[in-house]
């Protein structure tokens, strides 16, 4: 034990005298916090959208003072013809052109049925869905209001209104919803980064064998390597929501206690991970390369901008090894949602055996030899 | 030349006679390529959802049933009330709570409008907007269904939406150019500054400047493998993307290619300018990681459309690369676009490779200097 004390008050010297370090235990959460939050989001302000209008009458005229009312849409131009408003797709000017034939206005008159045509920039697939559904609202309230002037009833054409409302966050703000996520990701490069390079380093400049030499434990340098790392995760895990919480002021529903005790369970499986990927790599480029690979996997299948229920069956049960899934999951619930220990107690449960199957791979791989 | 030669073989050996550099080189392109192919997907399905039906009539059985045949929800429990959602929502079994209100079918054919809630969990930001629009565009299916059962003299205006240059709606038309892009940072800038810090701290570099080998020499040699292997990179990236998708490039190969050569020769005077600049491997992945992998991911519109940003993370995205080989990617790629509509992109990136290499070299040549000494 007395060894152990030792070689932590090495451990943290060495922290505390290499400038780089030290910089980067408190850039790192600031400028994650500070780039990531405000950066990540899905969150569509305005459409822009051109309008070719071919029939010139009232009618279409007051179609598009609809749209462009709309806060959702952005008249930005007014082609000519059809190559010209496909153009404006191609350039990247318009997300969406409207096109309205020249007998619009006769249809409306009840002549031919009324058409409108859209042309609708799709490489993002999830917007063009969505704008497609906002401009066939606006069209259908346009058709209703127009058939109900006309005097028919209303109850001849149904509408049904939806009334969205949203819990937890009641703005939809994406900065409630990255916030949690990028508190992971955090942890997850602090203690993984940190800790593995600083396995490695030891290993690359060849200190590890003067220690390799000395009677201390194979435990007690594990432990003196990993602690270090997990009291500065917590710290910087501190730090991050400090930031959150003052520059974004995103609330926070749930036990604190509940939130640290589950990311200190999470940083375990994570420092067992960069435990075992030292034992991988003899150089802190290959470290860098190996960490970077799994990390990536990790992080991106985690469901950090994406719903995991929409992955297929493989990708989700791929989830089950990945602590990542499981951190996110709770941190979203407890620090918005306010959910207590029985709501997270099964992710919980299972992280804390992931953890522990984690680090008791890693000390077994870990050899204390060069 | 012989001797620059023989160098860069050295380089090549350095490079495939590890293989964790090669999980970089082709690992990570071919990962990437199968999560946002196969796994990642930025739509929903099967969204699980209660509805609390208080109307319990034909029309809400019909929505309910329409709701849940639809691929975007799965309907998972028949709530009692409306203190059943809070628990519920805690658990996180369900996105959302549909409430219908009591007097629903009633009002609907009588009075011709009815309102349901939405009730959807807003911690998870961007599912709640979806469910929005799905469950919105599922009622507005169904109500204009009625329209057409109840009326035939009025107009019913026929909207019809063509879908460009991603008819089925596809979402790695979005990621393939950033995968891409992040690869080329990743292989050019990131590896090519390691590597040479790497060789300046552990002192192998002054034996690299005391060989008969001139300074360009070296950089040349270090950095061409990473050139060819960027390149080697590309295609293959390519290739997946048309034989694990079927995402053939729609415009000029020969453009995209030169534009990826162009990137890489970019992204390799900035690794050089890192290199300089640092003297510590630690350091080199610092400034790399900070510098380069945070805006190709974030502000490239990789994923996250810029446009939607704060502002200011738009005005900074202009002095960043990935923003603009992004957008040369897509045009080339997915809309099939020529040299016309990309030549102001491919300007700026010219003039930021111009101004890299011209940092680097005259960088390059203090610490030179300072090595000899």
């Amino acid at each position: 034990m007395k060894k152990l004390m030792f070689l932590l008050r090495k451990e943290f010297r060495q922290i505390r005298r290499n400038p780089f370090m030290a910089r980067a235990i408190i850039a790192v959460p600031i400028l994650q916090m500070l780039l990531l939050v405000p950066a990540v989001t899905f969150e569509m302000k305005h459409i822009d959208l051109a309008v070719d209008d071919n029939d010139h009458s009232p009618s279409s005229a007051e179609l598009i003072t609809r749209l462009s009312g709309s806060s959702f849409f952005r008249l930005v131009a007014t082609p000519d013809n059809y190559s010209q408003a496909e153009g404006l797709l191609f350039s990247g000017k318009a997300d969406m052109v409207l096109i309205i034939p020249d007998d619009f206005s006769e249809g409306m008159a009840g002549a031919t049925t009324p058409r409108l045509q859209v042309l609708n920039d799709a490489v993002n697939a999830t917007t063009a869905q969505l704008s497609w559904s906002y401009l066939t609202s606006v069209v259908r309230d346009y058709n209703r209001d127009v058939i109900i002037d006309r005097g028919a009833a209303p109850s001849a054409i149904p509408g049904i209104n939806v009334s969205p409302r949203f819990w937890y966050n009641p703005t939809l703000d994406y900065k409630y919803y990255m916030l949690p996520g990028v508190l992971v990701i955090l942890i997850t490069a602090i203690g993984l980064m940190m800790c593995g390079l600083n396995l490695v380093r030891e290993k690359e400049t060849g200190t590890i064998e003067q220690i390799n030499v000395t009677p201390v434990m194979k435990w007690e340098l594990i432990a003196s390597k990993v602690i270090p790392f997990f009291i500065i995760g917590l710290l910087d895990l501190a730090l991050g929501l400090t930031i959150g919480w003052i520059v974004f002021n995103i609330p926070f529903e749930g036990s604190l206690l509940l939130f640290f005790a589950c990311s200190a369970i999470f940083l375990v499986a994570v420092l067992g991970m960069a435990l075992f990927f030292s034992t991988l790599a003899s150089s802190q480029q290959q470290f860098l390369f190996v960490a970077f690979f799994f990390v990536m996997i990790f992080i991106l299948m985690s469901g950090i901008f994406t719903p995991t229920e929409s992955m297929p069956l493989w990708a989700q049960q791929f989830n089950w090894f990945n602590p990542v899934a499981y951190l996110m999951r709770i941190n979203r619930m407890v620090m918005l949602k306010g959910s207590g220990f029985t709501d997270i107690s099964r992710d919980m449960g299972l992280l804390t055996v992931l953890a522990v199957a984690y680090i008791s791979i890693a000390i077994r791989a870990y050899r204390k030899r060069a | 030349m012989k001797r620059l030669m023989a160098f860069i073989r050295k380089e090549f050996l350095h490079i495939f006679r590890d293989y964790r550099t090669l999980i970089i080189l082709f690992g990570i392109p071919a990962a990437q390529i199968l999560i946002f192919g196969y796994a990642v997907r930025t739509d929903l399905t099967n969204a699980g959802i209660a509805v609390l039906d208080n109307a319990h009539d034909e029309i809400t059985a019909e929505l309910i049933t329409k709701l849940d045949a639809s691929e975007f929800f799965d309907v998972k429990y028949h709530l009692d009330s409306y203190n059943e959602i809070d628990p519920a929502f805690k658990k996180g079994t369900i996105k959302a709570a549909i409430v219908f209100p009591g007097d629903f079918g009633a009002r609907l054919t009588r009075e011709g409008s009815a309102a349901v809630s939405i009730i959807a969990d807003g911690s998870e930001a961007n599912n709640a907007n979806l469910i929005v629009g799905y469950t919105t565009a599922i009622l507005n299916d169904y109500s204009a269904g009625l329209t057409k059962q109840v009326t035939s003299s009025v107009p019913v205006i026929n909207a019809e939406v063509r879908m460009f240059f991603n008819p089925n709606l596809k979402s790695h038309f979005m990621f393939v150019p950033g995968i891409i892009t992040l690869i080329l940072i990743l292989t050019s800038a990131l590896m090519t500054s390691v590597t040479i810090v790497r060789e300046k701290e552990f002192g192998s570099m002054e034996i690299l400047l005391v060989s008969p080998l001139r300074p360009w020499q070296i950089i040349i040699g270090k950095v061409a493998p990473y050139f060819f292997l960027s390149l080697v990179d590309v295609i293959v990236i390519l290739l997946m993307a048309w034989l694990v998708f079927g995402l053939p490039v729609q415009g000029s190969v020969a453009l995209l290619i030169a534009e990826c050569m162009l990137y890489i020769l970019l992204g390799l005077s900035i690794g050089i300018l890192v290199s300089t600049s640092a003297n510590k491997m630690e350091n080199a992945i610092f400034i790399s990681f900070i510098a380069l992998m945070l805006p190709t991911l974030l502000l490239s519109g990789f994923i996250f459309p810029i446009e939607n940003m704060p502002k200011v993370y738009d005005y900074v995205s202009w002095f960043l690369p990935p923003r603009w080989f992004v957008e040369i990617i897509r045009s080339i790629m997915i809309k099939g676009t020529g040299f016309v509509f990309i030549w102001k992109e491919t300007m700026i990136l010219v003039i930021m490779t111009l101004f890299f290499m011209i940092m680097s070299a005259r960088r390059f040549k203090i610490r030179l200097e300072e090595g000899e000494k």
